[in-house]
């Protein structure tokens, strides 16, 4: 919630509104210092910076917030939200946006990493673990760059690295889990 | 190796283990050379049957509700077993934890139980592999001293953030791995990204933003005069170790860095082979190095 004595942005739109009950960090305190861009590993490779995102979500740009590449190059790597003056977890702000662009079917810029994050989590709902082999074989299908790293399968199978059978201990649990979480949130919180 | 039969003895170092899927598959070296230090120094480690994966980046990135389900039914299997719970991966030890600081709040617990259809008591303690065998107290029966070994301590993302989280000694310069290495009779460098990211999981669909921060951290490594890195996560080490050839044909960097498991290192001290510890697995062989310096 906003941090009292000080200055703060009033909530006043919807998105901002949102993601902070969502995230229940105080977006409105983010005064703009750029230490989590500066510290971000990926920024460089982003359309909008974390800092940027911060601002956005103040300022109840939505769009511009949910379709950019930023939020799905963040790798989570929680540097911002060591180094934030204010205290914001920012990264778990902008995992919250990345759940909330994904679940909107709003990831075309960067829809690679999500093809990767569901291809990861399809694996998981088969089998209980992740079964490498069959996220690369499967992602670069879905992905359709069905080549992707197949020149580096002989160096990794003479080491004896690529398991051909998944493991599947535990598969029927996480089947059901994956069913129970689906009806959870199919109910309004 | 892994104790399986649970009507036996329970010593004061005996935990439940989750290897997680990167050590059954890619990361074999990471589990087979923790099981065989654990062994050596007394500490027994009891697999957890059924586990199944924390989610990884996948679950939280796409739905919070699942990223914290997948790794509280392991949390309920360890809970029931009773003892603390032993985790490598720094990814499944950082979900682990960070579930257990979610469900503090009563809400998310009443959800997260919902999901797991149990009721989660008090959770064990989870512990990553890398603060449990840095632990002082454990004596190390060193035969080979890593003598003239110089390392940089790499620990990545995940087990120094957020520090209340995964509870690390300083979160921008941790000393946990540099302490333990120095008492097997390596050096530690001093070097600056020791807690910078490698570029996690995007490999795949991003090669170009893995080759890019794992390079810088290699050149910075190699440049502070290390022989090799020392990591104890298998995602920063398939970053850091699988592709540097493409780092060479990339940035024009000059030589290779082996990337070792820290257990791997440990294993060596404590006097088993390379072969043993699977050190021939690695893309960027240690071997040379390793000769060279009579360590193997």
């Amino acid at each position: 919630m906003p941090v009292q004595n000080t200055i703060a942005l009033k909530p006043v739109n919807d998105f901002l509104l949102f993601v902070q009950r969502h995230t229940g960090e105080s977006i409105t305190s983010c005064y703009q210092c750029g230490k989590c861009s500066a510290g971000c590993p990926t920024a460089y490779a982003m359309d909008i910076t974390p800092r940027q995102i911060m601002r956005g979500i103040q300022l109840g740009l939505k769009d511009e917030v949910l379709d950019s590449s930023a939020i799905w190059l963040c790798v989570s790597c929680q540097i911002c939200t060591l180094r934030c003056p204010r205290e914001i977890d920012i990264a778990k702000v902008i995992e919250s946006l990345r759940q909330l662009s994904h679940a909107e079917g709003r990831t075309h810029a960067q829809r690679d990493m999500a093809v990767l994050y569901d291809t990861f989590l399809q694996q998981v709902h088969l089998f209980g673990r992740l079964h490498e082999v069959g996220l690369g074989m499967m992602y670069n299908m879905r992905s359709m760059h069905v080549f992707n790293n197949v020149m580096r399968l002989p160096s990794l199978f003479s080491r004896g690295k690529l398991k051909l059978r998944p493991e599947i201990e535990g598969a029927s649990e996480v089947k059901q889990i994956a069913a129970r979480v689906k009806e959870l949130e199919r109910k309004p919180s | 190796m892994v104790e399986s039969d649970h009507s036996s003895k329970v010593g004061a170092r005996t935990y439940s283990y989750y290897p997680g899927c990167s050590l059954h598959g890619t990361a074999a070296e990471y589990d087979i050379s923790t099981q065989l230090v654990c062994q050596k120094l007394g500490i027994e480690l009891r697999e957890l049957e059924e586990w199944v994966c924390c989610g990884a980046s996948a679950a939280h990135s796409t739905d919070h509700l699942l990223s914290l389900a997948l790794p509280a039914h392991t949390l309920k299997q360890a809970e029931e077993k009773g003892l603390p719970l032993a985790v490598p991966c720094a990814m499944c030890f950082s979900r682990l934890r960070t579930t257990i600081h979610e469900i503090k709040n009563k809400d998310t617990l009443n959800l997260v139980n919902s999901a797991i259809g149990k009721e989660l008591g008090e959770p064990v303690a989870v512990e990553s592999m890398l603060q449990m065998l840095a632990d002082e107290s454990i004596s190390l029966p060193v035969t080979k001293p890593l003598n003239g070994l110089k390392v940089a301590c790499y620990y990545g993302c995940l087990l120094a953030r957020p520090p209340e989280v995964v509870g690390i000694d300083d979160a921008e310069n941790p000393q946990t791995m540099e302490r333990l290495l120095v008492r097997l009779g390596a050096e530690a460098i001093d070097w600056g990204l020791k807690t910078t990211c490698c570029g996690a999981g995007v490999a795949f669909p991003r090669l170009d933003i893995v080759l890019k921060l794992s390079h810088r951290l290699l050149s910075l490594a190699q440049k502070s005069g290390a022989d090799c890195v020392a990591v104890a996560c298998p995602m920063c080490h398939a970053n850091l170790d699988m592709y540097q050839k493409d780092m060479i044909a990339k940035f024009g960097q000059k030589t290779k860095l082996p990337v070792i498991y820290f257990t791997q290192l440990m294993g060596l001290a404590l006097g088993f082979s390379p072969k043993e510890l699977l050190l021939d697995k690695h893309l960027t062989d240690p071997l040379p190095m390793l000769r060279e310096k009579e360590l193997a």
